[in-house]
């Protein structure tokens, strides 16, 4: 990140980081989370999911700061964000949820 | 982008002890901002550190009542605006209780009129969350008391003959003491609104304005719920602690949002007390029983005797 | 806040202070009404009676919101009750309904007047028995009760309330604008001479609950709100989760325990009073003040060398179709006085069928039927004449 000065704390703050877990089938393609995120962090998949929209796909996970916000708007609960240390290492996860 | 099925360290999503997930998809189409005040009163609900066991949610009918449904709470789900008689009875029968009444513009203001100015009026611990999406969605889309001037809806094909109601305004002037108007995209200030409605004793009235994309967004030619909320964005102006007369809901130029009012009253149960214990003194002469704080505007004390 | 909630005694008092007295001796800690003649007596004691007991009463804003606050009250863990007439029952009739459907105990007590509409607000009517039994929309079964004098709207209403908590439904009062009004004896037992039931609590651990998932008898436990069960009541047709099921399965499951549940248990709800009935040749058939006058009617017809026999009504719903079988088949005529146009005398046709005749004794409204009048009757059917 570049800064016009150093902060005095860079050091001991670290940023947040999030990672965004999607629950596909529960998604109805509103497109509220990819719209209002506000590092940008999604866009809408190509794919569909089981009810046939499209789902919001992770574009940049490295931006995530774990904000919440897209888990905050989302009316199905079919996506949050959790702190980076504590999801499964390796690629984000979609994940997919069999029964509703 | 691969999907993967997440393992058992990832963790579920935060509300979900607070829903009952099998009752899930819910109802709600897509993009409705229901589910969005759904998330809000669930964070607002846990912020607020009651007992869940002892919160209680009574709605009436229609798309926002079914928020009843959904939630892992005791819930009412009543008839066409009579939910708040029935979480004034529920209240006053167990005053430990924490009673939420969520509904809809129609349910609560129309049908349910009545019972609003009565309860706001007396005063009743209770919170009360009203979405207004502008129309009567459940039944596909009619006139309600919110529909603004011209608005076409299923009963209004050629633009809604009549004005809307101010709910704020009304809400203040038949004496409640808490009230908040936000929309579905304002919801850390939403959540917070309703944590502070329902820690403050007496009758708070928040109200949401929500995106209704499939019968009042459709006919209106608002396109989807995201134009809604964009439109919301755009034209919402925060004014904290306004006289709520001032706040019109303006879809040519403004739309005001923010806490209009907070301020202190004794509750129904307060009075009742006193006029149990026979303390309220002889009407018109309240002296040495009631003082009035002048200052304080409307604000009294009642001493005991 | 010290008060007595049974006033042991014997007194002179009016029927609508009798059914306040009989339901704060049942319990009953909460009131939510409106006023109307000739009901009003009832809400103006509770608002004396109820803060010495720590209950709370409430004049709310019309009947629907009445009835709504006491179903809420009984969900909050306290038996409440309403009182009013007829235009108000006409109203709180979309609530009894959601009563019914949701399992709720309550009592409502319907002092009748005569009707339609505003009609005679201050006299006598029998008018709105059917629409005890069928005035919400939809299909359902409702327990009524019918007082027939001061005493009786203490003791029934008694009644009313353990019948509402055993059954979790609305139980009504049918009592009427004289028996409401008139003053007469009435004794007052001692606290412990007087049943109280209350409702049936679940055993289950709270996460295997199943707020409509009945006992053998056809009744479920029931939490309260507060418990910790979080249950989900609603007025759709709902599954033994309580959660909505929109389909013909679900609705027949529910429709069914509803109706089985008054339906199976009609031998222990109904009650009649029985009174010369072994050798009787016509037999009176009433309830509530008519069956005040239908007694006179049927002593001065013994007295008068007729056999006549008496049935008084103490439930009017479920209505005693085997008894009124059993007794048509062997008596010469079935006689029913009621003040109004023919409403339970259609019960009694129905259950009679052409086992014998049954004859109407009654006027539209404005004052009591007099004993002679039913003499006559009795004296025509043993004749033969119409």
């Amino acid at each position: 990140m570049k800064y016009w000065r150093k902060p005095l704390d860079l050091e001991s703050i670290k940023a947040s980081r999030g990672r965004v877990i999607i629950v596909e089938d529960r998604c109805k393609g509103c497109e509220f989370c990819v719209a209002y995120c506000p590092r940008n962090v999604l866009g809408m998949s190509q794919t569909f999911n089981v009810r046939g929209y499209h789902t919001p796909a992770v574009i940049d996970e490295s931006k995530c700061v774990n904000c919440h916000f897209c888990e905050a708007l989302c009316p199905e609960f079919a996506i949050y964000s959790i702190e980076a240390t504590d999801a499964e290492k390796g690629e984000t996860a979609r994940y997919r949820r069999k029964n509703n | 982008m691969k999907t993967k099925k997440a393992g058992k360290n990832v963790p579920g999503h935060p509300m979900e002890e607070l829903i009952r997930t099998e009752r899930l998809p819910h109802i709600w189409c897509a993009g409705c901002g229901i589910g969005t005040v759904f998330g809000s009163v669930m964070a607002a609900i846990q912020k607020s550190g009651y007992d869940l066991d002892k919160t209680a949610i009574v709605s009436g009918i229609g798309c926002t009542a079914r928020m009843a449904g959904y939630i892992r709470l005791d819930s009412f789900h009543t008839t066409h605006g009579r939910a708040l008689p029935f979480a004034t009875g529920l209240k006053l029968a167990n005053p430990e209780l924490k009673v939420l009444v969520v509904s809809g513009d129609g349910d609560l203001l129309a049908i349910g009129g009545n019972h609003f100015i009565h309860t706001a009026r007396r005063n009743i611990d209770i919170t009360v969350i009203c979405v207004n999406n502008l129309n009567y969605g459940m039944t596909g889309g009619q006139v309600a008391p919110s529909t603004p001037f011209g608005a076409k809806t299923t009963t209004s094909v050629t633009g809604c003959p009549e004005e809307p109601f101010n709910f704020c305004y009304l809400a203040s002037a038949c004496g409640a003491v808490y009230v908040a108007r936000w929309t579905s995209l304002h919801i850390r200030r939403l959540t917070n609104s309703i944590t502070e409605a329902m820690q403050k004793r007496g009758f708070g009235f928040v109200e949401i304005l929500t995106p209704c994309p499939t019968s009042f967004g459709r006919r209106n030619k608002i396109g989807t719920a995201l134009e809604t909320l964009k439109f919301y964005h755009e034209r919402s102006v925060i004014r904290n602690d306004i006289d709520p007369k001032e706040a019109p809901i303006d879809f040519g130029s403004n739309i005001v949002v923010g806490k209009f009012v907070d301020t202190e009253r004794p509750t129904f149960l307060d009075n009742y007390q006193l006029s149990c214990r026979k303390q309220i003194g002889d009407w018109p002469n309240f002296e040495g029983t009631m003082v009035q704080d002048n200052q304080a505007g409307d604000k009294t004390y009642y001493h005991e005797r | 806040m010290a008060g007595k909630a049974v006033l042991t005694g014997t007194y002179f008092m009016n029927g609508d202070y009798a059914c306040c007295e009989g339901a704060l001796a049942a319990g009953c800690r909460f009131f939510a009404g409106y006023p109307i003649t000739p009901a009003t007596e009832i809400a103006e004691r509770m608002s004396i009676r109820l803060p010495d007991l720590g209950g709370i009463f409430i004049q709310m804003e019309d009947e629907i919101a009445s009835m709504a606050a006491i179903l809420g009250a009984s969900w909050g863990g306290v038996k409440a009750m309403t009182s009013t007439s007829g235009p108000g029952f006409s109203l709180m009739m979309e609530n009894i309904g959601l009563g019914i459907c949701t399992e709720t105990p309550c009592v409502v007590c319907n002092v009748q007047r005569a009707g339609p509409s505003t009609g005679l607000p201050t006299l006598v009517g029998q008018g709105d028995m059917m629409q005890a039994r069928w005035g919400s929309h939809g299909h359902y079964e409702v327990i009524a009760l019918a007082p027939s004098s001061p005493q009786e709207m203490f003791d029934l209403t008694i009644r009313a309330f353990n019948l509402s908590e055993q059954y979790r439904i609305p139980v009504i009062i049918m009592a009427d604008e004289v028996v409401g009004h008139m003053n007469e004896r009435v004794v007052i037992p001692r606290r412990d001479e007087i049943e109280i039931v209350g409702r049936r609590k679940p055993k289950v651990p709270k996460r295997d609950y199943l707020p409509y998932h009945p006992d053998p008898d056809g009744v479920a436990p029931m939490a309260n709100c507060g418990d910790g069960y979080r249950i989900h009541i609603t007025g759709l047709t709902h599954d033994e989760r309580g959660y909505p099921g929109m389909d013909e399965a679900t609705q027949a499951q529910m429709v069914n325990r509803l109706i089985q549940k008054i339906a199976g248990n009609r031998e222990k709800i109904i009650r009649t009073e029985n009174i010369y009935l072994d050798d009787a040749d016509v037999v009176v058939v009433a309830y509530g003040i008519s069956a005040r006058s239908a007694r006179q009617a049927v002593r001065d017809a013994r007295s008068g060398g007729m056999r006549a026999g008496l049935i008084k009504l103490e439930t009017v719903w479920p209505f005693p179709e085997r008894l009124i079988r059993d007794v048509a088949a062997r008596v010469r005529a079935l006689i029913m006085p009621e003040i109004n146009a023919g409403q339970m005398v259609l019960e009694l046709q129905r259950c009679a069928g052409s086992a014998c005749p049954v004859h109407l004794v009654s006027h539209f409204g404005g004052s009591i039927i007099h004993p002679s009048t039913i003499v006559s009757a009795i004296k025509d059917a043993i004749k033969g004449r119409k």
